[in-house]
């Protein structure tokens, strides 16, 4: 192999397709959700060990802040998930194509959007 | 070349297939969960504390956490590897990359460990 090729692996000069866009944030969300589940299993543990530790943490899903965390973390959840068909689907050669990968990133972003949407109204309601 | 001694399968088809696996158990587990308690918003203590003791739910869960551990490694070494690199960092990155996936393996399996407490409490 030659050493001497002409190369630019730097990404900040390079335009990225929409494509890179939702790869590097499956990767973003994937490490929140490492960290999320920290909270989670703290949660699972509070709310399973007694009565009012359970009441507890329900009232702090009920503040403004509890509210938007659990917003913010089903949102990038959705958002994961919905990356991951992307690419389970691509797996069984679906949208393998350049056209078809660009609709299925597009694809992937308006529905996780829609989620997110989706998961803001019924916690309001 | 990144030496590939810290992957979870010591080969790629291996770590694509767990992978897959795990994203499958994690999107049902998910699914089913999200679903069960929008669907129960007025849930109690003693509701969610007996389906938390059913052994059912208990599988399904350690499953899960199982799952997360081997599904979120396989994606921190990824990015640990694309980008804690030699080639972005200097050589410094090597101890930094062995680092930052001794600390990940540690917690992931801190978290099975802690939900087998929760779960077995």
């Amino acid at each position: 192999m030659k050493d001497k090729r002409p190369t630019n692996l730097d990404i900040s000069t390079i335009a990225l397709p929409v494509t890179a866009y939702t790869s590097i944030m499956h990767r973003i969300s994937g490490v929140i959700l490492f960290v999320g589940s920290f909270v989670l299993l703290f949660g699972l543990e509070q709310s399973l060990s007694s009565e009012r530790q359970f009441l507890t943490l329900q009232e702090c899903l009920h503040t403004w802040w509890g509210q938007i965390s659990v917003w913010a973390g089903l949102s990038v959840l959705g958002y994961h998930m919905l990356a991951g068909c992307k690419h389970l689907l691509m797996d069984i050669g679906i949208g393998e194509s350049l056209r078809g990968g660009i609709t299925m990133a597009w694809t992937t972003i308006a529905l996780a959007f829609l989620w997110s949407l989706a998961v803001a109204g019924w916690l309001l309601w | 070349m990144v030496k590939t001694v810290t992957n979870w399968g010591r080969n790629g088809v291996a770590d694509w297939l767990t992978q897959r696996l795990s994203a499958l158990i994690l999107l049902s587990y998910a699914v089913v969960m999200i679903g069960w308690i929008a669907m129960n918003p007025n849930m109690d203590y003693h509701q969610w504390k007996n389906c938390f003791s059913s052994t059912p739910l208990k599988i399904y869960t350690l499953l899960a956490l199982l799952s997360l551990t081997l599904h979120a490694w396989i994606g921190l070494w990824s990015v640990s590897t694309d980008y804690i690199t030699v080639r972005l960092m200097g050589n410094k990155a090597t101890l930094l990359r062995l680092l930052f996936q001794g600390v990940c393996a540690t917690i992931l399996v801190a978290y099975v460990i802690w939900g087998i407490l929760i779960l077995w409490a």
